[in-house]
């Protein structure tokens, strides 16, 4: 069973988002998402000052398999990217939701995180995948 | 559900993901493939490799058949149980699969080929074996496991059948030999690792796979296979090479017995201008300049030489870069680049293999 902390949002591709509620929000990829990736050699992050659009790609993980596009959840800027993950792209599995984050994004004023699926909604979400 | 080898619960019980590899439910990894990398070129890991197949010919004709099927010359073996790595090749000198053929006698020879190409290699084999009157019989009652690492041959040795344990211990490299009960160990491996190839019944394959792992082998999958034989440099059939390769350009030339002249073998006429005249296309190794990952199909551009293409591609888990087999023009050119995504990444050619016991043989 795979962690869905209670407090985040989630898209159906497997991203989260944490509202840092000063307008801006950090995403990342679910615990869900690095497990079925294995483990990651490579992260390629957006640059600084990117403008993201909700559900287009922002970033690559990579494990030793394959390549997997992340989508934004968020319309907005980058503002701060994880340069942890430059020489420690395995952080994303070890800890998907804290040390593993991905990107954090100001966002622009045309957002509705209200649409995004909330816990419930993506456990849920999971079980009926895994039929 | 695919085909199972005889150590199917054994994969489940390690806790395997199990995939289908040529028709076979075999294990990708059984947890962490970069760990299990980690295992083998550190201590000793073990392979199930039992949906490989194995032939045992025999005839009095044998010895001329084969160094007529192989472009590889097995008159070279002349030792029971000496080994030759060889390519199997169709009239056009494409590559119909690469092999290790082990000399018993001059009239009984064992074939191991790749599990992908069972089919279409018993069929060539069988319809190219009938005018030499040769037998081949299938081993399929046999099971096979691949030990390998700094620690693999003293920890599988002393689990080996009592009587052959001396003759196995004094196996010099890419030697076999037969023991008792149908038992065969060879010192050869696909991982750039010292190790043995030990093929057995099927029946005591499970016993012999739990006694590794209470030895402290580490089981490992087809993930931690691929990465370890692409840093030793070795090809994998039907992905750096194929029917429409020739030796040549699939960095095989070394495999090609030309000499002596008077030995005909299906492809030599086809091969002849690559021969002579040098090939139009090489194989090299790659390793990427920046941070990334290779894999195969991506574009290669060498600047004043032309494009050629990646043949598969990894990030190294010894090394920490990524690196890479590519088929390339012939040729001495500049810069090259791989195109990963929508970018031009720089890299370095370098010749193979990029890791072997262990160490780096690339300098970073």
């Amino acid at each position: 069973m795979s962690n869905v902390p209670t407090q985040l949002k989630y898209l159906q591709s497997h991203e989260w988002l944490r509202d840092e509620g000063d307008g801006s929000v950090t995403i990342g990829i679910t615990d869900h998402a690095q497990a079925l990736l294995g483990d990651l050699v490579f992260v390629e992050l957006p640059e600084l000052g990117n403008k993201l659009q909700a559900g287009h790609e922002c970033a690559v993980v990579e494990s030793v398999k394959s390549a997997s596009d992340v989508y934004s959840p968020v319309s907005g800027e980058v503002i701060a990217i994880n340069e942890l993950l430059v020489d420690a792209p395995e952080t994303v599995n070890t800890d998907p939701y804290g040390a593993g984050w991905l990107c954090r994004v100001r966002l622009s004023a045309d957002n509705d995180l209200a649409g995004l699926l909330d816990a419930t909604s993506y456990t849920a979400l999971l079980a009926e995948e895994s039929h | 559900m695919g085909k199972t080898t005889p150590l199917y619960p054994q994969h489940l019980a390690a806790g395997g993901k199990i995939v289908d590899f040529a028709g076979w439910e075999m294990p990708l990894h059984y947890g962490s493939q970069l760990e299990e990398h980690h295992q083998v070129r550190r201590d000793a890991g073990v392979f199930d490799v039992s949906h490989m197949t194995v032939l045992d010919l025999s005839g009095e004709r044998c010895q001329q058949f084969l160094r007529y099927l192989l472009a590889n010359d097995v008159a070279r073996l002349k030792t029971t149980g000496k080994a030759l790595y060889s390519c199997l090749l169709n009239s056009q000198g494409g590559v119909i699969d690469d092999l290790i053929v082990y000399y018993r006698d001059s009239e009984h020879y064992r074939l191991v080929v790749n599990a992908a190409t069972r089919d279409k290699d018993l069929a060539w084999i069988t319809q190219q074996a009938l005018p030499f009157e040769v037998t081949i019989r299938e081993r399929d009652d046999l099971a096979m496991l691949a030990v390998q690492g700094p620690q693999a041959r003293s920890k599988a040795l002393v689990l080996c059948p009592a009587a052959m344990q001396e003759a196995v211990a004094e196996l010099a490299n890419f030697y076999g030999t037969w023991g008792p009960d149908d038992w065969f160990v060879a010192r050869t491996g696909y991982t750039g690792e010292d190790g043995f190839e030990i093929m057995l019944p099927a029946a005591e394959a499970p016993a012999l796979w739990e006694a590794l792992l209470a030895a402290g082998v580490a089981p490992v999958g087809l993930g931690a296979r691929d990465t370890l034989r692409l840093e030793a440099g070795m090809c994998l059939y039907g992905q750096d090479m194929d029917e429409t390769t020739s030796p040549y350009a699939a960095g095989l030339a070394w495999t090609v017995a030309w000499t002596p002249e008077d030995r005909p073998f299906i492809g030599r006429e086809a091969l002849a201008t690559d021969y002579l005249e040098g090939p139009q296309q090489v194989l090299s190794g790659l390793v990427l300049l920046e941070k990334g990952v290779l894999r195969g199909h991506q574009t290669v551009t060498i600047e004043g030489l032309g494009t050629g293409i990646t043949t598969s591609g990894t990030f190294s888990p010894t090394l920490g870069v990524a690196i890479a087999l590519a088929r390339l023009p012939a040729g001495v050119g500049e810069q090259v680049t791989v195109r990963i995504r929508n970018r031009d990444v720089p890299a370095r050619l370098v010749k193979p293999p990029f890791v072997r016991n262990g160490k780096a043989l690339i300098s970073l």
